[in-house]
């Protein structure tokens, strides 16, 4: 490892692997889930280790062990930190399942959460954030201190963002309450972005929903399976001879396939299922940047307000003469100066998301490739090895007839 | 049994999913007959059955495994992009569809004849010589019952036409046609089952508790024409059964009704006894008197008494005989009675799982298209929407999966339609063991009465006995004494004949048991290899299909394949 970070003292030609001629790099891998605690407080920890070349890392490998709660934690302070980018979804809560720990649960979420942390580590923007270097890196004191502090001033809970949701897609019930009619942007490619959005949240939700059963009817058919084997070799022992011995061929080849639904089960869920999931998931922190979009509007708008009735004041003040003339005119000032940030940082969230839209769509073209292409993969061969198997069937049957 | 679950498609998904235009080949609307409530299994199976002739047609597209009746018609051969390239399984398919006859199948083991045949798999009816007799029930018609009805209106039934084609002998015909409503078949049933004691008749349909308000339905309709199909064609697929009279004047005599009801249980049984049917003494009308039993005042009573305590006896069967006082000394029998035993109980079993297995497959299946249907809805949507090209792509890709999930899902549906037909066989030797249930009890009856006629005889000798022995201790004779041992005397003998009379048809009864269950055996191991060779073929053949569609979409997203990512 010493001789990696040496820099430039051997010759390229000897170290081809040495940092400044290698392209920066990072990948973390989520790894070695264990259970820690006891009943109620009961956790799962898991290793993350990053491999990397960028200098802020001192080494190219680090491991620390990390919770759920320190994903959210690092989720959180990217949200607030890059407001427009669209921050890599996390696998739900799941208060129900965390207690049965099931091996399937654990395996999900390691993936999920292993997609996560690499999905930050390649972002251009993410990658370089202090808050991901702390979560890669500190000991687990830091991280529990850094994660506590957080319930006091910056961590949003759900609710929050649940509120911002509602706050951007009930402008009618507003309207209704007599409330005042939200400012909102008056951008049609941007409402229709929106638009499409939600809808298409509506119609990703439905299809996971049906890749889910599927995985459950997979299940069902392989012990319905494994019952009828169990019974035909059953049936098979009233009878004689080559015919008993062909049920019970059959019931056991039944049974083998009971093993392969199962299989092939686990395999949609990990595959298939599980990356729409995702997709739902991505598409829900698009909203969450959607909205803090709409806030960011909304607070350069009402500065903008602000900023035209101070001028007001000011011009009746220096009307007046009055000595508050100075101070209202450093307010003024500070005032122009927040207005030109709010502008800035909305224009920034504009910016952002358009890049982000794009990069978005590509990368869900790829994802979605992939889950397709595994799906249709996972079907084929169990469609073929279950003809195999019956047909395998075939010459004994033939022989049963004519005996 | 099925589960009471609603369908698993909403309406609007269904209909959707039905007129689908998708590529190639598709565009097909199916029939919704093939429905997907299989809340009753049974209502499952009769709607699939009358379903199978017509409305699975338009479902596949060539080849068109198990749809079409006519068996010459050349479309019947599968074509060869999806005929299974195996040598055994083609060897199968085509070889038996040469010597066929070209009539449709409506013989033999009801729809599954059919499928059978196309299958390779030959019908045990193929093979029983060239004695047929072919029914069909169809035309259900509601009729109003116009004499004697006080209520203007009056009662309705739904007659049904059974059309008969026969080559036997004695039908003295081909081709016969006769209206007839349930309560007629139940009329044939009583008569079978008087008839034909000892031989395993098939049971007759059940009657429908709640049958005048159930009656309008169409789908108890239905159901029931199906029922009374199979009923019949599994009587005239029972070698002796199908050369009844009873049956024969069921199936020809237009018109009213040529049997007599048989709606009195206790008179079923005397009459068993007491006038023995022809078919069972293999000559003509008996020579027993059955005033003999039956006339004098007292005779008659005790004939009702022991009727009853034989009747008390042989209403409950129990294949252990625990409480049965009947002794059974054949071993051979009462091993192969405990083997039959057996059977049902494991034929019960399978066709619990064969029907959860059906089940799961039908699932499969509509989850499959609904997602499916969700992802096509989705390609839509992007495809609207789409501004940059990347969502296009997307939409593509997804578009052939979609696709191809809904075929897998029509597949999957056609696939649970043979399934069920198949496995169909052991619902079919379940029924048959009712049968076999009735006809054991036949013994056991006519055992007991050889037992208490047996009985009766010595307590009559007895008492004959202690008469004598009595008026020989009287001198010079009573009239009036020996008036009564003269009618004692003339009990006796009655009473002698109607014993050697019921060990006659004791014997006879057991002959039957026994010839029936060579039948049974030597029947259900062809069935059962049938059915098995059925249940196989099928899967193959349409898992294969299944895995090709899925090989297409593997092929159009290599792209996507983890290596090259």
């Amino acid at each position: 490892m010493n001789a990696l970070q040496r820099s430039g003292s051997d010759s390229m030609a000897q170290s081809p692997r040495s940092p400044s001629s290698q392209a920066p790099y990072i990948t973390v891998s989520v790894t070695d889930p264990a259970k820690m605690g006891n009943g109620v407080q009961a956790y799962i920890s898991y290793k993350v280790i990053t491999k990397t070349n960028f200098p802020e890392y001192q080494g190219p490998e680090k491991i620390v062990i990390r919770r759920y709660s320190d994903f959210v934690w690092l989720r959180d302070r990217l949200f607030e930190k890059y407001k427009g980018i669209f921050i890599p979804p996390l696998p739900e809560k799941s208060t129900v399942e965390k207690f049965r720990f099931s091996a399937e649960f654990i395996e999900m979420r390691r993936q999920a959460l292993d997609v996560f942390v690499n999905r930050i580590a390649s972002h251009h923007e993410l990658q370089q954030s202090e808050d991901l270097r702390t979560f890669l890196l500190a000991d687990e004191q830091t991280m529990e201190r850094s994660r506590s502090q957080e319930t006091g001033i910056f961590k949003k809970k759900p609710t929050d963002l649940m509120q911002i949701f509602k706050d951007v897609q009930s402008k009618v019930s507003d309207v209704v309450l007599g409330k005042e009619k939200p400012v909102e942007e008056s951008n049609p490619e941007y409402e229709k972005q929106k638009n499409y959005i939600f809808q298409l949240e509506d119609h990703l939700a439905e299809a996971q929903k049906h890749a889910y059963r599927l995985v459950k009817r997979h299940r069902e058919l392989g012990q319905s399976l494994s019952d009828f084997g169990k019974a035909v070799k059953l049936l098979g022992s009233c009878e004689g001879n080559s015919l008993g011995k062909a049920f019970s061929e059959l019931g056991a080849k039944s049974e083998m396939l009971s093993i392969k639904l199962q299989r092939e089960a686990h395999h949609l869920l990990m595959n298939f299922e599980e990356p729409l999931k995702d997709y739902v998931r991505a598409v829900q922190s698009i909203k969450a940047t959607i909205a803090e979009r709409a806030n960011a509007f909304r607070h350069h708008c009402e500065l903008g307000e602000t900023i035209k009735f101070k001028e007001i004041d000011l011009n009746k003040l220096r009307l007046t003469r009055s000595e508050k003339l100075a101070e209202a005119e450093r307010e003024y000032e500070q005032l122009k100066a927040d207005g030109e940030e709010s502008k800035r940082k909305f224009e920034t969230i504009v910016k952002l998301m358009n890049e982000e839209i794009a990069r978005f769509q590509e990368q869900k073209t790829i994802d979605m490739g992939v889950a397709f292409h595994e799906f249709a993969k996972g079907q084929a061969l169990l469609a073929k090895s279950i003809a195999e198997a019956w047909r395998s069937l075939l010459p004994k049957l033939e022989a049963c007839s004519s005996s | 049994m099925m589960g009471s679950e609603n369908n698993y498609l909403q309406e609007s998904s269904r209909e959707q999913m039905e007129t689908l235009i998708l590529n190639e080949d598709d565009g097909i609307n199916e029939d919704v007959s093939t429905s997907n409530s299989y809340s009753n299994y049974r209502s499952a199976m009769t709607t699939l059955s009358s379903s199978s002739s017509s409305s699975e047609h338009p479902l596949l597209t060539p080849p068109s495994i198990a749809t079409t009746t006519a068996v010459s018609d050349p479309l019947l051969f599968p074509s060869h992009d999806s005929l299974p390239e195996s040598p055994s399984y083609a060897d199968v398919i085509i070889s038996p569809l040469e010597d066929s006859p070209t009539i449709s199948f409506s013989d033999g083991a009801g729809g599954s004849g059919e499928i059978h045949e196309k299958l390779g798999v030959s019908p045990r009816s193929q093979l029983e010589g060239s004695e047929y007799l072919r029914i069909t029930v169809s035309d259900p018609k509601k009729e109003v019952e116009s004499s004697n009805s006080i209520v203007p209106g009056g009662n309705s039934y739904v007659t049904y036409l059974i059309t008969t084609n026969t080559n036997i002998q004695e039908y003295g015909g081909l081709d016969f046609r006769v209206r007839r409503r349930f309560r007629d078949v139940v009329t044939l049933a009583d008569h079978m089952s008087e008839g034909y004691r000892g031989y395993f008749v098939p049971l007759r349909p059940d009657k429908s508790v709640m049958e005048s308000q159930v009656m309008q339905k169409q789908e108890f309709v239905e159901q029931r024409r199906v029922a009374l199909e199979k009923y019949l064609r599994r009587l005239a697929m029972h070698p002796v059964i199908k050369k009844s009279d009873e049956l024969k004047e069921f199936l020809t005599v237009e018109g009213r009704m040529p049997l007599s009801a048989r709606t009195d249980g206790v008179s079923m049984v005397l009459d068993g006894v007491v006038r023995l049917p022809k078919q069972l003494l293999g000559e003509s009308r008996s020579v027993i008197d059955s005033q003999g039993v039956v006339e004098p005042a007292k005779g008659r009573r005790r004939d009702l008494l022991r009727l009853f305590k034989e009747l008390r006896q042989t209403v409950v069967h129990d294949w252990g005989g625990s409480r049965s006082p009947v002794e059974e000394e054949d071993k051979e029998f009462l091993e192969k009675k405990e083997k039959l035993h057996e059977l049902e109980r494991q034929l019960t079993n399978a066709s619990k799982q064969a029907e959860s297995l059906v089940k799961a497959q039908q699932d499969i299946g509509e989850t499959m298209g609904e997602m499916g249907l969700a992802f096509i809805k989705l390609t839509k949507f992007e495809n609207e929407q789409a501004i940059l090209n990347t969502q296009r792509v997307r939409a593509g890709v997804m578009k052939n999966v979609a696709t191809a999930a809904v075929k897998a899902s029509r597949l999957y549906r056609a696939l649970n339609a043979q399934t069920v037909k198949h496995l169909d066989t052991l619902h079919d030797y379940m029924g048959l063991i009712l049968a076999v249930h009735s006809a054991f009890s036949d013994r056991s009856s006519a055992l007991l009465r050889v037992q208490t006629l047996a009985s009766e005889l010595s307590s009559l000798h007895s008492r004959a006995a202690k008469h004598e022995t009595a008026s020989s201790k009287t001198f010079g004779g009573d009239n009036s004494s020996n008036h009564k041992l003269e009618k004692l005397k003339e009990a006796i003998r009655v009473a002698e004949e109607a014993k050697s009379c019921s060990i006659r048809d004791y014997e006879r009864i057991k002959e039957n048991n026994r010839s029936e269950i060579k039948r049974l055996d030597s029947e259900r191991q062809a069935d059962f290899v049938n059915m098995l060779k059925g249940f196989v073929i099928n899967q193959v053949a349409y898992t294969e299909r299944i895995g090709n569609e899925w090989a297409k979409v593997v092929e159009d997203t290599s792209r996507y394949a983890k290596e090259n990512v």
